[in-house]
């Protein structure tokens, strides 16, 4: 805030983006009423002299699997069709403590599972750039919001590149913290060892504050660690890796390859040291993340069972079990019952082996060679999706759009923090994003290298 | 049945005890029994979208506590698992519990029957959140459900399949309840269901090494249930194998009205648990620091007190007296830190004072009168100054009533002490002589039985003040 402009003025100039553009169907909900008596509070407040929160004034859109104290939270599926959540994430909290103003919920993938936004009960969101095209998901909603200017920054989750996906397709910053870093609790849980809240926002400066506000540790979440504070000193040069087999993949579009292999060539002509490792665990990634991904959803999503809350079969004469299929039959989506037989498959006896342990012997491989590579290199730099955005109801075969996951999966299997930086466009004018990751915690470190590539690509090429 | 000497009964228990902590195993809800319906239930309890667990320590303290107190190793490196099934009564559709890594490993109970002393195997001690409670009956057309026992801690005491009576198993639940009663880790009460049993039993022929088919009975509310059920289930198996049909694997129910089991469910129906680590929660491990603090902090056992009782020369019966629960021995270690005659502590409080806690019922720790009281009571009857009678008849209802007074207070307030001088006594054995000549006579031919008449006259006319040591002594003399 400059002083020059008001609080309700901007929550003014918000809601005017919003309902221009509600025809994207980015928002399952908008706070008009709370969001202009929260800003005209905030304007007393400042002009009182009252010292101002670090996000005064910012206006903020959650992603509909956030919780938000007496407002709905529906994670995009019929099953929580007007459940309202009787607390607050703490993330949501932290950012209302810190004078942000939540304007409204996003629309996004049922559950977080997806990557195209066409699994929301509520219908599909459209991507500003080219309507007739997907946004990425799971947070597309959340993407839009800040593509469109509908908002300054979206708070959305990822659990295998539901942040970066959608920045991807939609040219913003999206970033998906460390593992840990900020408190899931008030986060509706699609997998618990993947999910984590990110930020999307237009730029890393937008980022790394909000980053700052809500991360640390919460004693409602066992898994939260203590903020990093050591910021490593900067240096004038660094050292990067890719995935040579991640460049040569047979799905990555050859723009996107091309695009990233000359951005890799101005990195070494500025001094940076940029080096291809071999990686064969590459094609095992996706399958591993879907195995341990619908494990713990499957089991996640057993809550939604009809009895406590959320959406329930009024057919009296239901027994038990009767009332549990049904209720859970129309309760959630293709996708999300796709992913709970998946996960309770991979569960049950006699498969568990060899599937579950298997799929966690993967993962601890994954972590001890990304440990390895972190003893060498500053950052992994990868591309975030294998094409750009593709167009509503072109991808069918749920496989393929699985596959697709190959290059944002990876952070979320091992727990590092990976960002996804608006830094291309095709010949069609369709964005695409250079996906960066550092050692785990170390997400300072990231945003400052995320800052230095933006810088790098944007002087006068 | 006389075909019962061929088989031999293999039985396994596993008990649930909920643990006494103040707060739930996962949420800060509180975890005490008997609150109005569905009063307990934050976000967390009622597995309201996004909700996380967080583990209680205390719970997992007295869950070492418990398996210190049994000989368990503990396991360093815990983690909990996911249990998933649904049911009504669990709000997240998993109970979180410890499937591959029970905190306490092996250990052993010692128990004792009728024949003989031995030590029950365990195999392991694990700690999980309990259910809430489905309500059946409160209603015509709906199960009620009360979520205020989600999420309590429990621990899970898993024995090898080493009992082969009931006699045995009603032992064992016996020692188990009066051990988690003993280091305050759970009321131990089967009426409330704060200590439920389930008991696996299969019959087999004497000499049989493997296993039989094995039947889980459920719903054992009290100790004397266990041995019944158990008792039923090794005549009925006996029975169908005896007529040549096959025992099949199914969970069974005890009926307490005809003392009977009936079949709930056969072993196809199991559900598959699907088990795996909880992800919501790290793993955690014990350090030997935190072990040994428990450990320190942990109270001496019945077992170890027993053995001191008897070094102090109490006999076996009055030793297990002593340590029968946790208020009497406590009660009466502080007691001989004030008073050496340890018996007459023993029979103050199997006999005066146990009556006063058994009609009001309550413990030693409740009794108005302290430990310190008592060996002063003890001191003044050993000293002479009252006897036993005088003081738990007269001296003791004073105190009881009124604590804040010494014994020879009261005992002096009351013109109780006994007079051991010699000039008084003289009088009243003189008196007492005089009145009787005769018997004196008697006497000194010979009839020296008498001597009690004389004593329990001179008690009469001293009103008791007399000391009959002092009395006894000054008539011998005189009757010489």
């Amino acid at each position: 805030m400059n002083g020059q402009t008001t609080c309700v003025e901007a929550v003014r100039h918000y809601l005017d983006k919003i309902s221009a553009s509600s025809h994207l169907n980015a928002w399952l909900e908008v706070y008009e009423v709370e969001a202009l008596e929260t800003a005209a509070l905030l304007d007393k407040q400042r002009h009182s002299g009252s010292p101002l929160g670090r996000l005064h004034g910012v206006i903020v859109g959650i992603k509909d699997v956030i919780c938000h104290k007496d407002h709905k939270v529906s994670a995009a599926s019929r099953v929580l069709e007007n459940f309202t959540s009787v607390y607050s994430a703490t993330a949501t909290d932290r950012l209302l403590a810190d004078e942000a103003i939540i304007i409204g919920r996003q629309n996004c993938d049922e559950f977080a599972m997806g990557s195209s936004n066409e699994n929301s009960a509520y219908g599909p969101v459209r991507n500003a750039i080219d309507e007739e095209r997907v946004p990425g998901g799971s947070s597309g909603g959340s993407a839009v919001a800040v593509q469109a200017g509908m908002c300054m920054v979206s708070l959305g989750s990822d659990t295998g590149g539901s942040v970066r996906q959608p920045a991807d397709f939609c040219g913003i910053v999206g970033m998906k913290p460390s593992y840990g870093s900020i408190s899931r609790y008030g986060l509706i849980a699609y997998a618990s060892s993947f999910d984590q809240i990110g930020i999307l926002a237009k730029n890393v400066d937008d980022v790394k504050l909000v980053l700052d506000v809500i991360a640390g540790a919460d004693e409602f979440d066992s898994t939260v660690k203590q903020k990093p504070s050591h910021i490593p000193a900067l240096k004038k040069s660094y050292r990067f890796c890719y995935f040579q087999n991640a460049l040569e993949h047979s799905s990555l579009d050859p723009t996107i390859s091309e695009e990233i292999k000359g951005f890799i060539k101005k990195l070494t002509g500025e001094g940076h040291t940029v080096e291809p490792v071999a990686f064969d665990l590459l094609d095992y990634i996706v399958p591993t993340y879907y195995v341990l991904t619908t494990a713990e959803a499957s089991s996640n999503l057993s809550r939604y069972d009809g009895v406590k809350y959320g959406y329930r079969n009024s057919n009296k004469e239901n027994n038990l079990n009767e009332l549990y299929q049904q209720t859970r039959s129309e309760g959630f989506g293709p996708e999300v019952k796709r992913r709970i037989l998946l996960g309770t498959f991979v569960l049950s006896a006699g498969y568990f082996d060899a599937y579950f342990t298997k799929a966690q012997k993967v993962r601890r491989l994954l972590v001890d060679k990304t440990l390895k590579i972190f003893e060498e290199y500053d950052a992994i730099i990868l591309p975030t999706v294998p094409t750009p955005a593709y167009k509503i109801g072109e991808k069918k075969d749920p496989v393929e759009i699985f596959l697709a996951d190959i290059y944002t999966v990876y952070a979320n299997l091992v727990g590092i923090p990976a960002i996804s930086l608006p830094l291309f466009k095709n010949d069609k004018g369709l964005p695409f994003g250079l996906q960066l990751m550092s050692s785990q915690n170390n997400e300072l470190h990231l945003l400052s290298l995320s800052k230095l590539l933006i810088n790098l690509r944007f002087s006068g090429k | 049945m006389d075909v019962n000497g061929k088989y031999e009964a293999v039985i396994g228990l596993e008990v649930h005890a909920q643990l006494q902590t103040q707060s739930k195993l996962f949420s800060g809800d509180s975890a005490s029994f008997g609150a109005e319906p569905n009063t307990h239930i934050s976000p967390i309890t009622l597995a309201h979208p996004g909700t996380l667990p967080k583990t209680n320590k205390k719970a997992v303290e007295y869950a070492i506590m418990m398996g210190l107190a049994c000989n368990c190793e503990i396991e360093r490196y815990n983690y909990f698992a996911r249990k998933n099934y649904f049911y009504p009564d669990l709000p997240k559709g998993y109970q979180v519990s410890q499937h591959t890594t029970p905190i306490c490993k092996g250990g052993y109970v010692s128990i004792k029957t009728k024949d003989a002393e031995r030590n029950v195997q365990l195999n392991r001690i694990h700690l999980e959140e309990d259910a809430g409670k489905s309500i059946h009956d409160a209603d015509d057309n709906y199960t009620c459900i009360d979520l205020n026992r989600a999420g309590v801690p429990l621990i899970e005491i898993v024995t090898e399949p080493d009992m082969h009576s009931a006699e045995e198993a009603f032992q064992y639940v016996t020692e188990i309840r009066k051990l988690v009663r003993w280091i305050g880790v759970c009321d131990g009460n089967m009426e409330e269901g704060s200590l439920r049993c389930d008991a696996n039993v299969s019959i087999r022929l004497k000499g049989e090494t493997t296993l039989g088919t094995k039947v889980e009975v459920k719903n054992l509310n009290s100790i004397r249930n266990v041995k019944k059920a158990i008792e039923y289930e090794i005549d009925r198996m006996i029975g169908m194998v005896e007529k040549g049909e096959t025992i099949i694997q199914q969970t069974r129910s005890f009926d307490a009205d005809n003392d009977t089991t009936f079949a709930i469910r056969d072993k196809e129906e199991a559900n598959d648990y699907r088990y795996f680590p909880e992800p919501d929660l790290t793993p955690f491990l014990l350090t030997e620091e935190f072990i040994a603090g428990i450990q320190a902090r942990l109270p001496a056992l019945p077992q170890v007190l027993f053995a001191k009782y008897k070094l102090l020369g109490l006999s076996e019966y009055d030793a297990h007296q002593m340590c029968d629960d946790k208020a009497t021995a406590a009660y009466f270690e502080q007691a001989i830190a004030y008073s050496k005659n340890y018996k007459a502590i023993v029979n103050w409080m199997t006999g005066p004072l146990r009556q006063v806690v058994n009609e009001q019922n309550i413990s030693f720790n409740e009794l108005s009168i302290t430990p310190k009281t008592l060996a002063d009571l003890v001191t003044i009857v050993e000293e002479g100054k009252v006897n036993f009678s005088v003081a738990s008849l007269k001296v003791l209802p004073v105190l009881l009533s009124n604590p804040v007074k010494g014994p020879l207070q009261v005992a002096e307030e009351l013109n109780l002490i006994q007079v051991s001088g010699s000039a008084d006594i003289e009088n009243w054995v003189n008196e007492v002589l005089a009145k009787m000549p005769d018997k004196v006579v008697e006497y000194k031919k010979g009839k020296k039985g008498l001597i009690g008449l004389f004593v329990g006259e001179i008690k009469k006319v001293s009103k008791g003040k007399a000391d009959p040591k002092k009395a006894t002594q000054l008539l011998e003399e005189k009757l010489r």
